[in-house]
């Protein structure tokens, strides 16, 4: 008997010691008055600086070593990376865009554990090193496409799932693949509370189909330009589904399950009728609240910036084509 | 201190003038401030977007204090603060305009289809739309001249502010991708702005006991 896909793991408390020590030294250095200025001028890319704590540091990554030029990357102009950084969708610390940069700094990523099990053969896990070190890591330029009709090409740095996957030698009667995000309350405001989480069930969990899955597209992603990921862009490690909606590609993931069963979606347990299991990008199905047609490239430039641009079936990835040639794709949306 | 609350406090010409000319920098100051800081591109990832949360939020936040004006000015002891409703109210238009303008030609970038067929196909877009065009008709017929001319009419047009209020207030829970949010908490505020009003209300709307059957 396959398992039923459950949510799962919870990781135990951590040293947070470093943190703390470090926030009392910047205490310090505030009450002496020298935090002030430098805050001030690190926070011009927000709107009316005035308002920002001053209390926060950007978010500083290790470097990784990766290779380029994969076939899989585009040319198109890339989102630079504050943007990148600072406008997501993470609802666990918040529904604002701007609440993950501002509150995902408590996430402790590292120890973390990523397990991979269910209908496998060799159960694996790794650990926060594992994740960095197990796979050669190569750089892949992907549009992301949001449900909410904005996108960004971004440079991820990860391994092709597929390469995990065999590691873990799916059993013959596994169809799909279940993942599942951290659940820590602690760290994670919006799991804390109803209000602040959207009214989201937690954890949130995503799935595959594991063709999909295995597809050489699908990556798990350690970094962006070039270093680790920021715990707002999932960190340590998250999906990327460059030919599905961005809600599919999930964040911080601490579970992959294989099964035998479409598992349960978060977005799709809150609002059937507007997201399905598939996700797929797709202009000719629209969202029922707005038309999924056209797109905003979210670049450089201001309010001027002429972005609006037209949305490709498979965002462009017309190399999955085939893993949905006999399925009317307005009915699995 | 005593004798300043409970005696009627009048405002003088020059007071109700300064002050009025203070609300007028301060609200379009902030509005073209906001409009400097998207073109120059210092409003985050997506200033498009900031520009609508910004126009639409507000627009709500001028409707909610706009409502309060007629209620502080009966039970404060000053009720000249009614001079000031007119010209919230036209705010509450102004901002409510600018996020109709900053979706044509920012989000959608003057794509006339696309507009059209958001407005027809998208429920929470028209929701804004019918809210919108209660303000317009309040905002021409806002003028004493008119006010005067119109009689009983006026005040019947005008309650129609209240229908406005649930529209837009819709509007913005619609939008939203899930339904415990922001909005809720402007649900609650509405409530306690309606909930004095009530009896009005349903007189005004005709949903009062004594009509006839
Ligand atoms: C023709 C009329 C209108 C149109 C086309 C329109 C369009 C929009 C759009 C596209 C959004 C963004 C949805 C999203 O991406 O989250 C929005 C949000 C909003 N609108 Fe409107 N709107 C209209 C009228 C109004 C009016 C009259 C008000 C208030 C007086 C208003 C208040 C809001 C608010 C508060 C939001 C939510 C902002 C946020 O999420 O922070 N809208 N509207």
């Amino acid at each position: 008997m396959p398992k039923p896909f459950k949510p799962s793991v919870r990781l135990t408390d951590n040293d947070v010691t470093d943190e703390d020590v470090y926030k009392d030294r910047r205490r310090l250095l505030k009450s002496m008055g020298f935090v002030g200025a430098s805050a001030l001028l690190a926070n011009k890319a927000h709107g009316i600086g005035w308002f920002d704590d001053d209390e926060k540091e950007p978010f500083k990554g290790k470097p990784l070593e990766f290779s380029t030029n994969s076939e899989y990357s585009t040319e198109q102009a890339q989102t630079p990376y504050d943007k990148v950084t600072s406008y997501n969708n993470f609802y666990e610390f918040g529904t604002d865009k701007g609440d993950p940069a501002e509150y995902a700094d408590k996430l402790t990523y590292n120890p973390w554990q990523l397990k991979v099990d269910g209908l496998v053969e060799n159960p694996v896990t790794l650990n926060y090193d594992d994740l960095l070190n197990t796979y050669s890591l190569e750089e892949r330029i992907y549009r992301l496409r949001c449900v909410e009709a904005w996108s960004m090409v971004i440079p991820w740095t990860g391994f092709e799932l597929a390469k995990l996957l065999k590691q873990a030698k799916p059993l013959s009667g596994a169809k799909y693949v279940a993942f599942e995000t951290l659940y820590r309350p602690s760290e994670m405001r919006g799991q804390n509370s109803r209000f602040v989480g959207g009214g989201v069930e937690y954890p949130y969990v995503e799935g595959l189909r594991l063709d999909e899955a295995m597809h050489p597209l699908t990556l798990m992603s350690v970094g962006v330009y070039g270093n680790t990921l920021p715990p707002q862009n999932g960190a340590p490690i998250r999906l990327v589904v460059p030919w599905k909606y961005g809600f599919k590609s999930i964040k911080s993931v601490v579970r992959i399950a294989l099964t035998d069963k479409e598992p349960p979606t978060t977005w799709n347990r809150l609002a059937s009728n507007e997201y399905g299991f598939y996700a797929n990008v797709n202009p000719k199905v629209d969202h029922p609240r707005w038309s999924q047609a056209s797109e905003r490239r979210i670049a450089t430039g201001g309010l001027f910036a002429r972005n609006r641009i037209e949305t490709k079936m498979f965002n462009g990835y017309e190399e999955v084509a085939p893993l949905y040639k006999d399925m009317n794709l307005s009915r699995y949306y | 201190m005593r004798r300043l609350l409970s005696r009627p406090a009048r405002l003088t010409r020059a007071q109700i003038i300064t002050g009025k000319t203070l609300v007028h920098l301060i609200l379009s100051g902030l509005l073209a401030f906001q409009f400097f800081l998207g073109v120059t591109n210092q409003l985050g990832a997506d200033p498009v977007e900031a520009l609508i949360n910004f126009t639409g939020l507000n627009a709500i936040h001028l409707l909610f204090i706009t409502l309060l004006v007629s209620p502080a000015a009966r039970h404060l002891p000053c009720g000249d603060i009614m001079r000031y409703r007119r010209l919230l109210g036209l705010y509450v238009f102004a901002y409510a305009v600018s996020h109709l303008l900053v979706y044509i030609f920012f989000e959608l970038q003057r794509d006339w289809s696309l507009l059209a067929s958001e407005i027809i196909e998208r429920p929470y877009i028209i929701v804004g739309l019918c809210a919108l065009m209660i303000l317009t008709a309040l905002t021409v017929t806002s003028f004493e001249s008119l006010r005067k001319k119109m009689g009983r009419r006026w005040q019947s047009l005008h309650n129609l502010i209240y229908v406005c209020l649930v529209l837009v207030l819709l509007h913005f829970s619609w939008s939203q991708k899930t339904i415990i949010a922001e909005p809720l908490i402007y649900w609650a505020v509405a409530a306690i702005l309606l909930l004095p009003r009530k009896d009005k209300i349903k007189t005004w709307f005709g949903f009062s006991k004594r009509k006839r059957r």
